[in-house]
């Protein structure tokens, strides 16, 4: 029951390598049609649906591809997300009323904030392994959120309300919201590439070692503790990135952001979709949110439902929908 | 201006905040022996505290059973519940990674309080203090309401049988040495599954004994078990969870820290203890009274 047992055992779904298997940035064939159809749904879903749900998704599936990265492939259970994508939306939405700074500056500043950030919880939170990292990140994020609760800065109950979304580069006006879907559309196919690319870099083989089995990556020489703390910041960043984008698109940024359901929200994202997986995030956030969105009117029934899919995907689905398509193609997904 | 309070008040904190300690003890005591024989973090043990204030609530509104009734009868209704859990779900994943144990629990977590919302609404629901424990008693060195008296001292009490029975008796022999080396246990003849059920219920039970206490002082509402549990968590990460005295001291300390910085400097009351944890990590890893590295 130590530390190295449980980070060993932690990967969900049975993970496939693709050695020797023709890729390009990370791209095998395999990986390359299901981007194709993702982009394919990305550029047609608006005809049908309402463009800021499914902004909604894309940053949600940015948020979760953060998690997933840190869970899936270095193998670290955070239970504080919610601490990097409040404080991201916050500072985004301060940046950008308060300090006047254009959309780009603003997210940027999110995404810096929550950074920083990640690599304070995760200096603190590093010392401990398995189970007490849960634990640990969880209790600093809710010590952020009484944090946010008082300050004057996050608006207590209210929030930061009417960001402005203002222009990208200076030329498009993001009022629109044709506009701002395209751009998000980019961003968020851009994210998944840059996502698959980390995990097939040799830094993401490095984090997969550690995933693996930490001892051993040790033993190799590598830092690992090091390399646990530039995955966390660089996690928490990306999901400072999702939030500051959600910010822009909403245009508020409020306590829920930083509370306990945003942790969760993307727990079972990344649960439902596969740990571990590439187009994991994508699957689970279509899932997960749609789930939310349907059952929106009956209020606490949706907290009774996101109970009944963790406590049956745990039980009976634990690879999660692209784990289990993985097992049928045999391929990384 | 800092310094502008009254030595009673300073008082009447601390004893608030050892009320809240006797809560964290007696919640952290039942996770770490969870943990300790089952390897699971029961993010659900606030929530069966929760649910054992409602029982309490429910006892008192359907059946007429008052508060010493439902202080018998909603441990065991919820201890049971906790058998079944434990049967039909948590059971599962012993042979799993750690991590599932905690989802599982999360989402149990979730169940149970969309459950209480939906029946119950989200307000919070009055539960009134029993006649016997009414008015206030003299300490001596200031007057203190008898029912948060009887709330340290039922607690504390509560707590030293738990660490006696676990420590000086054959059946917490047994159940230590199961957390030690089940198997071996196990080939002795003892049956560690049935074990395993009767610990998680006894857990359970024990922050359902802790929710029907806090039923008059806390308003009973579904978020309850929620906040607590994380506050217990860091409090679990303080202490480590190598001993049962340690947990019980650590829950106590952290309540008192807590009940003299809502005297002292009351904006910082609901952080200080993650402050504690903090500043614990950085200079004693393993927790004031953890073993493993």
């Amino acid at each position: 029951m130590n530390g190295a047992d449980i980070e060993r055992h932690i990967k969900g779904a049975r993970r496939v390598a693709d050695q020797g298997k023709f890729a390009i940035l990370g791209f095998t064939p395999a990986r390359t049609i299901l981007f194709l159809v993702f982009a394919a749904v990305v550029v047609l879903s608006p005809m049908v649906l309402y463009p800021i749900f499914l902004m909604k998704i894309y940053c949600f599936i940015i948020f979760a591809c953060a998690y997933n990265l840190l869970l899936g492939y270095t193998g670290l259970m955070s239970f504080g997300h919610a601490a990097f994508f409040g404080m991201g939306a916050y500072l985004c939405g301060h940046a950008a009323t308060q300090w006047g700074l254009p959309f780009e500056l603003a997210v940027l500043a999110g995404t810096l904030f929550a950074g920083a950030l990640g690599a304070v919880f995760g200096w603190i939170a590093i010392r401990r392994q398995g189970l007490y990292f849960a634990m640990i990140t969880l209790a600093l994020a809710q010590m952020v959120y009484f944090i946010a609760l008082k300050a004057p800065f996050t608006g207590g109950e209210d929030g930061i309300q009417s960001v402005p979304r203002g222009t990208l580069l200076g030329i498009v006006d993001l009022g629109n919201d044709t506009a701002l879907y395209w751009m998000m559309s980019v961003i968020v196919l851009g994210v998944l590439v840059l996502y698959n690319r980390i995990v097939h870099s040799p830094f993401g083989q490095v984090l997969r070692a550690i995933g693996n089995n930490a001892e051993r990556a040790k033993s190799l020489g590598y830092d690992v503790d090091r390399f646990k703390l530039v995955s966390f910041t660089l996690s928490a960043a990306l999901s400072g990135f999702a939030a500051s984008l959600k910010t822009v698109i909403f245009g508020i940024a409020t306590l829920t952001d930083v509370s306990v359901t945003a942790t969760t929200e993307v727990v079972l994202i990344t649960l439902v979709g596969g740990i571990g997986t590439i187009f994991g995030p994508v699957a689970g956030a279509y899932l997960v949110l749609a789930l939310e969105h349907f059952l929106a009117p009956y209020g606490p029934w949706v907290l009774l439902i996101q109970g009944v899919v963790f406590v049956a995907f745990v039980l009976v689905f634990r690879q999660g929908l692209v784990g289990g398509l993985q097992r049928l193609w045999k391929e990384h997904l | 201006m800092l310094f502008d309070f009254n030595i009673n008040l300073l008082i009447g904190q601390m004893v608030l905040g050892l009320v809240n300690g006797v809560f964290y003890a007696i919640l952290s005591l039942g996770l770490a022996i969870i943990f300790g024989l089952l390897g699971v973090i029961n993010f659900a043990h606030g929530v069966f505290f929760m649910l054992g204030a409602f029982v309490a609530y429910m006892l008192g509104e359907t059946l007429g059973i008052g508060y010493w009734g439902a202080l018998v009868l909603a441990p065991l209704i919820i201890g049971a519940l906790g058998l079944l859990v434990e049967v039909a779900l948590i059971r599962h994943l012993y042979k799993l990674d750690h991590l599932y144990g905690l989802l599982l629990t999360l989402g149990l977590a979730l169940f149970a309080e969309g459950f209480i919302r939906i029946v119950f609404g989200p307000q919070g629901l009055p539960y009134s203090i029993p006649p016997s424990l009414r008015g206030a008693v003299n300490l001596g060195f200031m007057v203190m309401p008898l029912y948060r008296v009887w709330v340290v001292a039922a607690g504390v009490v509560l707590c030293l049988v738990t660490w006696a029975v676990i420590e000086r008796t054959p059946l917490g022999a047994k159940l230590r040495a199961a957390t030690d080396n089940p198997k071996l246990v196990q080939a002795f003849g003892i049956n560690v599954p049935v074990m395993l059920t009767l610990t998680y219920g006894a857990g359970v039970a024990l922050a359902a004994f802790g929710g029907v206490m806090a039923a008059p002082i806390m308003s009973v509402d579904p978020a309850m078990g929620t906040n607590i549990v994380i506050v217990v968590f860091a409090v679990v990460v303080i202490g480590g969870m190598g001993s049962i005295l340690g947990s019980i001291v650590t829950g106590l300390g952290l309540g008192l820290l807590e009940g003299l910085t809502k005297a002292v400097f009351p904006e910082a009351s609901s952080t200080v203890i993650f402050v504690a944890m903090v500043v614990v990590l950085i200079l004693r890893p393993r927790g004031l009274f953890g073993k493993m590295a």
